[in-house]
């Protein structure tokens, strides 16, 4: 029993490992179908509808490289991954990318072994606690219960924020956001803290979102974006081209209702080498011309995605603030286009 | 005279491997063993290939980092700049402990549901049908989340308990029952005799194991007795004695006193707190193995003949002396082998702690640390390496008492 439990493990990790080789784009050429890690399920950055349909922020991420390099955004297939889950997915090559608002952090660059193609939502760490706790500092929270999801980098930033403020808590640590979101409206914890953004999407499917404060404190950076494996740099120049594609349609102003006439052919070059009308940019990649042309199409420039999914007239109603484009002030700045 | 000859000594032969019976299971065997051996060997290059091949490498020196993540029970002292191996350790004391308390109260429930069963009273005997069908039928995980969901659904949160008008209140003033676990009062020692706490308790717990013996002393004596003189003298009061003076003056020398919990801030504090992820695991490992024993100990009853309880019955002994002294001893000689598989399940059973965030080994060095550090590989090795050596343990250990209670062959 326990010995077949080795082989077990060995041949899984054997396997594993050796699924890992390069090749992706083709291999997603061939399957047909993007395979793309996203989470269980947090309304605005990744979530089924009614119908079964994946919708948000990430997931528009997904359905972008669909396009570009399969012509299909609806040739993805969703793999719903914990917090726990992801990163051996990635590895395993169960999933050929991962965008599930996945903090891009050294150790997991370095020592995980995988490529941050880009940022696609810059983040900090926040705070949810009830309004009638009465509590209005990150600082009073001493002795309070903390709701938290395991296996996160919000793990190991509440330890250090705790410890360096001197004060002290008592982590109940969780796998999912539903399941977060349960405990701490059951009272189980007195607080739930992750990513701000994911607090704003979780209160914002709360029966009474107006009965719930986020505190002022960020306790940390928490940049977003999808990632690869590393040692397949064509692979992560697809992804992350199609990320910058996105920035960069926005950055010129090139939106899903007029791209099919800027697809003509434009006076500005840089949205002639984007679209494909100049240049062998598509080429370079691997793909054909007209892949971000594609990208851009599937869900819109990288504005229409934050606005349709988690922008000021949604539900979650985030602000651009950081996640503005550099010329609006913000730290959105993609590489050129040439 | 006769003169017996051996028979001809055949020469051996390499077809006799195969044909001749006296060799073939070997030839078998061997073959087994070495396909095997090569088999592990194949894939254990072929993992270290590909590892190579993706740049990692097989190292435990993360086990000196510092873990960096808290955990909410601790039984000895933690915090988040302890390295992983300390977190480990933490979680294996807590495996242990779930797994030692349910298999305290899965066994009770197990022999009382058992012996119930067989009662001649039909509305017991079919509760308790009941209950092993119920129990045993489901999921164990299942019912893990079942009784969790439960208890934090219904229970109050502690801040329910605040306010003039609380909306919930503690059992006589010390116990707190909340949706994060059972708050009771806790002991404390005014003057300690060692600055170790741990140590004072070793003590009380050593004069107690002095109290088994001199009350087992006590008890060889009084049976001495009444073999000699046919009366047994009485001998009650001074069992009692025995049992609870030295206790009890220990404890008043070191300053025993009780420490509730009270409401201060966010939480109770003070006391004892039995959390909820604890109490849910517990419960529902004892539960449900219980369900299981609770057939082991019906079939080990019904293995034991009529016969034995009809003679009893005709000694003149009263039908549960008839079930302590005569059926069940006789019957923990079936009963003890499938007990001890039922003690491996449970401890196996409890890494499911990770479904109500327990912090047992499988969620500290199989969860967090293996996720924080990517060191999967190294990890779950570890992790074969603990649930086998518990295993074996809690074999070895069972197996001692089970050659005690067997049939004694003389
Ligand atoms: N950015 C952090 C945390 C990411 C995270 O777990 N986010 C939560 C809430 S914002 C989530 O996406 N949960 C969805 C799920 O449970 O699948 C990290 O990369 O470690």
């Amino acid at each position: 029993m326990k010995k077949s439990v080795f082989l077990g493990a060995l041949t899984v990790a054997g396997l594993a490992a050796a699924a890992a080789a390069a090749g992706t784009v083709d291999d997603v050429k061939a399957r047909g179908k993007l395979n793309c890690g996203v989470t269980t399920g947090l309304v605005g950055f990744a979530a089924p509808d009614a119908n079964g349909e994946w919708n948000g922020f990430d997931v528009a991420v997904c359905r972008g490289v669909a396009a570009a390099v399969l012509g299909d955004p609806a040739a993805v297939e969703f793999v719903p991954t914990t917090g726990k889950t992801r990163f051996t997915a990635l590895a395993s090559g169960e999933i050929d990318m991962l965008a599930r608002n996945t903090t891009w952090t050294f150790s997991r660059d370095v020592d995980l072994k995988f490529t941050f193609v880009g940022v696609n939502y810059y983040d900090g760490q926040g705070f949810m606690v009830p309004k009638d706790l009465g509590v209005s500092s990150a600082k009073e929270l001493d002795g309070a219960t903390v709701c938290i999801q395991t296996g996160t980098t919000t793990e190991l930033n509440l330890a250090d924020f705790f410890r360096s403020n001197n004060i002290s808590y008592e982590p109940v640590p969780i796998e999912t956001n539903a399941e977060a979101q349960q405990q701490y409206l059951a009272g189980a914890c007195d607080v739930y803290t992750t990513d701000a953004s994911g607090l704003a999407a979780t209160r914002a499917t709360f029966e009474d979102p107006a009965a719930h404060v986020l505190l002022p404190e960020i306790i940390s950076k928490e940049p977003l974006g999808p990632l690869v494996r590393h040692g397949d740099n064509e692979w992560g120049d697809v992804v992350r081209w199609t990320l910058n594609a996105l920035i960069t349609a926005e950055e010129l102003g090139v939106t899903s209702a007029n791209i099919g006439e800027m697809a003509a052919g434009t006076n500005n070059p840089e949205i002639n080498r984007l679209l494909g009308t100049e240049g062998t940019l598509g080429e370079m990649l691997g793909l054909d011309a007209e892949w971000a042309k594609r990208a851009i199409m599937a869900g819109g420039n990288y504005g229409e995605i934050f606005a349709k999914n988690i922008g000021e007239d949604t539900p979650i109603g985030l602000a651009r603030g950081l996640n503005a484009q550099w010329t609006e002030g913000g730290l959105l700045y993609s590489p050129p286009f040439r | 005279m006769t003169t017996i000859t051996d028979p001809p000594r055949q020469s051996f032969q390499l077809s006799m491997l195969l044909n001749d019976t006296r060799y073939r299971s070997f030839t078998f065997q061997a073959i087994a063993l070495i396909l095997l051996i090569v088999a592990i060997a194949y894939l254990a290059s072929n993992l270290a290939r590909n590892l190579e091949q993706a740049g990692l490498n097989i190292s435990y020196e993360f086990l000196r980092n510092p873990a960096g993540y808290d955990i909410n029970q601790t039984l000895i002292p933690y915090d988040s700049q302890s390295s992983n191996l300390q977190a480990a350790w933490v979680g294996i004391l807590n495996t242990l402990l779930v797994a030692f308390l349910a298999c305290i109260t899965a066994t009770v429930l197990g022999v009382v549901a058992g012996v119930l069963r067989l009662s001649n009273n039909w509305l017991v005997s079919k509760l308790m049908s009941f209950y092993v069908e119920i129990f045993r039928n489901i999921p164990v995980l299942i019912w893990i989340i079942i009784i969790f969901t439960i208890m934090t659904a219904v229970l109050p949160a502690p801040r329910a308990f605040r306010g003039d008008e609380p909306a919930a209140s503690m059992l006589f003033g010390s116990f707190a029952f909340t949706n994060r676990g059972i708050y009771i009062p806790g002991p404390q020692l005014a003057n300690p005799l060692f600055a170790a706490t741990a140590l004072n308790w070793v003590l009380v717990l050593l004069v107690l194991v002095g109290s088994s013996f001199g009350s087992r002393a006590l008890s060889r004596w009084a049976t001495a007795k009444q073999e000699a003189t046919g009366l047994r003298p009485t001998t009650w009061y001074w069992t009692l004695a025995i049992w609870f003076v030295p206790v009890v003056v220990l404890l008043a020398i070191m300053g025993l006193s009780w420490e509730y919990p009270a409401l201060k801030g966010f939480n109770f504090s003070g006391g004892i707190k039995i959390g909820g992820p604890l109490i849910a695991l517990w419960f529902a490992l004892s539960v449900y193995t219980g369900a299981f024993i609770a057939e082991n100990v019906r079939a080990g009853i019904q293995a034991i003949s009529k016969g034995q309880t009809e003679a009893a019955a005709s000694l003149g002994l009263r039908p549960g002396r008839v079930m302590n002294l005569v059926v069940l001893p006789q019957a923990l000689r079936v009963i003890i082998p499938p007990l001890i598989s039922q003690y491996l399940n449970i401890t196996k059973n409890s890494s499911l702690a990770i479904a109500v965030g327990y912090a047992d080994i499988t969620a500290t060095l199989g969860g967090i640390t293996l996720n924080q550090t990517g060191r999967a590989i190294e990890c779950v090795l570890l992790l074969m390496l603990f649930y086998l050596t518990i295993s074996l343990a809690i074999s070895f250990v069972m197996n001692i008492y089970n050659n005690a209670v067997k049939l004694k062959e003389r």
